[in-house]
């Protein structure tokens, strides 16, 4: 236990404000598929996870890592779109427990998959970007760019969203499922689209992910949980609020992981979030639920 | 009292006398199959519990953490106090029910409902799994723990059986009939109407003098009780306690699952679910270790087959029998005989 104010805890802080931008990132698209269509995508994680076995086996075959990036990205907007047509779709009209236990399933089949596919061990790109060294501080290039990277696509999806035709028809359909029918926005298509985005930006995670961590199939279950939280936290439909819960979650993590153990960190971020959710239900930035 | 149909008391029949049945005619593989059924039962016993709450709309994630703490607790405190079981489960179902009431309670009262319920309980599951592997220097961390052996392994005083599973058997077999009394005893309830109509409109509910949250404490609280008896047994059976086998969000899954994939609002629902469950995933897992083709395709990583088919079969069942199977078999027949009775008048 070495919980002093000193240079390395400000390294911890920052630290989680670094790794706030990956988590954030990841919320992201699932808010905006939740806040659309109303689904929770219990295998979102495991979206990211496709795309970071994509990725990697693009680079591997030879391809250079802007190129892998690319496909990587459009497989998980592929992946979205026919997670939507295929299994979300049908079960549209049924009761919300189903909605969200058949994406369930489709976390162990991508599970499963990916172990058939690739084996159970650890793969990495060998991708070695070096480290940023302030003081006695150090923070990995990648984590920096990882937040940058990811701070410009919620910059980009923003003016989308608030801008393009299809971003507003996005936005109000959220806001209300029956009118816009009838104001002529057509809602099979900006789900598909949603769908597309949202498995775009899980895409986009991929491809910030394999540049700092190791891949297996089991790499979903670290993330899942933690992005569903921050979802819920901040706030459904509000991306400014997902920012800050991604940004309080991860300093529990990593302040929590520097002074006590990893799962320490962890453990005290869901206690955390489920203390929040009873006093303010609709989270930190939600409206009223 | 409830009076049993003449199949329903042959039924049990069989089921009593099922360990004689498989000695006399599958005597060399007797405790495979004795243990294929306890954890049939022990399952089937967890997923009833779930379903007493789960049938009214409250689709928790978080029983994975109530399995856990009866199984953990149960273990923690004959390992380290030297309790026995007859005083350490009551306890473990104690402080199961009371994290189901802390949580419950504003859940409830905030009128937390759906997805959001969901996603709560799933943040109950992952801090009390992440609390045991912490508790590492006591849990066993990952690797989970065993409770110490008792003598020779077979002891009333620590509800130890390693060496006899026809008496583990009639123990599991008990469980799931009690909790099979329990299901019925709730569905006969006044709650169940209250419940009922609460998970259908809250408001109305509420404007018609039904205190919704007290009745949803109720059910969470027999929900939770049992779900940490069933840990409890679980570990005591098996002699082993691991966070991903009785805790956590693959556990949750797995009871939810096993429950819809049986039928959630029929009484044996949830034990078809269970007997679907584990005899799929027995029959894979057999199937693929004596396939070679599949040994040599895939190598060790073989044994994710029964998964994938296991998270396809689960997607094709909500989307094609929301009803599970059981409720979906039954539907059938009802709509049968309505229309065999329907039949006659329309030819006279």
């Amino acid at each position: 236990m070495q919980c002093e104010l000193d240079i390395f805890f400000l390294e911890a802080v920052l630290n989680g404000l670094l790794l706030a931008g990956l988590l954030a990132l990841l919320a992201l698209g699932l808010n905006l598929v939740f806040g659309v269509i109303d689904v929770v995508w219990i295998c979102y994680a495991e979206l990211v996870m496709v795309g970071m076995y994509g990725i990697n086996y693009a680079y591997k075959t030879g391809a250079p890592f802007v190129v892998a990036a690319l496909f990587g990205i459009l497989l998980v907007a592929f992946a979205g779109l026919l997670l939507h047509q295929l299994v979300i779709r049908p079960v549209l009209e049924s009761a919300p427990i189903n909605q969200l236990l058949v994406t369930g399933g489709v976390l162990f089949v991508l599970q499963a998959a990916a172990t058939l596919a690739f084996g159970i061990d650890f793969k990495t790109l060998g991708i070695r970007l070096g480290s940023l060294n302030i003081y006695d501080m150090s923070f990995a290039y990648s984590r920096i760019i990882t937040f940058a990277v990811a701070s410009a696509a919620m910059l980009v999806l923003w003016l989308f969203l608030s801008r393009s035709y299809i971003g507003i028809a996005i936005r109000a359909i959220a806001q209300d499922r029956q009118i816009m029918p009838l104001m002529g926005v057509d809602h099979r298509t900006i789900y598909l689209v949603t769908s597309a985005i949202g498995g775009g930006l899980a895409g986009l995670a991929a491809v910030l992910m394999v540049l700092q961590y190791d891949i297996y199939p089991q790499i979903g279950q670290q993330f899942g949980p933690l992005i569903f939280m921050i979802c819920v936290l901040g706030g459904l439909g509000s991306m400014i609020g997902g920012f800050i819960a991604a940004f309080l979650i991860s300093e529990f993590i990593a302040i929590g992981g520097s002074c006590f153990a990893t799962e320490w960190g962890y453990a005290i971020a869901f206690l955390f979030f489920m203390i929040v959710i009873f006093i303010r239900p609709q989270g930190l930035f939600g409206g009223k639920a | 009292m409830m009076r049993l149909s003449r199949s329903a008391l042959i039924g049990l029949a069989v089921l009593i006398a099922l360990p004689f049945l498989i000695r006399f005619f599958f005597a060399g593989s007797e405790r495979y199959y004795l243990h294929l059924l306890i954890q049939i039962f022990i399952w089937a016993f967890i997923y009833t519990g779930w379903s007493i709450m789960g049938r009214f709309g409250l689709t928790s994630l978080g029983h994975g953490a109530f399995t856990g703490i009866g199984a953990y607790g149960c273990v923690l405190l004959w390992n380290y106090v030297g309790l026995t079981p007859w005083f350490g489960i009551p306890i473990a179902i104690v402080a199961a029910v009371l994290v189901a009431l802390l949580v419950g309670y504003p859940c409830f009262h905030l009128r937390i409902t759906g997805h959001y319920f969901a996603l709560l309980t799933l943040a109950l599951t992952e801090f009390v799994r992440l609390c045991i592997v912490g508790l590492r220097d006591y849990t066993g961390g990952s690797l989970g723990t065993q409770p110490k052996r008792y003598g020779d392994g077979f002891s009333l005083y620590a509800l130890q059986f390693e060496t006899d599973r026809v008496i583990s058997f009639y123990i599991a077999l008990a469980l799931w009939l009690a909790g099979l009394v329990v299901w019925m005893w709730v569905d006969r309830s006044m709650d169940r109407y209250a419940l009922e109509a609460a998970s259908q409109d809250e408001e109305a509910a509420a404007s018609v003098g039904i205190d919704v949250t007290r009745e949803k404490l109720k059910v969470t609280a027999i929900s939770a009780a049992m779900c940490a008896l069933g840990g409890a047994v679980y570990g005591q059976y098996q002699m082993y306690i691991g966070p991903d086998t009785i805790a956590g969000l693959g556990v949750s899954l797995n009871i939810v699952f096993a429950v819809i994939a049986g039928g959630l609002w029929v009484m044996l629902g949830p034990t078809v679910g269970a007997v679907f469950t584990q005899v799929l995933s027995e029959v894979l897992r057999v199937t693929i270790q004596s396939t070679a083709g599949l040994q040599s395709a895939f190598g060790s990583s073989v044994l994710a087959l029964d998964t994938l088919i296991y998270g396809l079969l689960l997607v094709l069942f909500i989307i094609y029998m929301p009803k599970g199977i059981l409720g979906t078999i039954l539907e059938r027949r009802e709509k049968k005989s309505a229309s065999a009775r329907a039949a006659p008048a329309n030819a006279v």
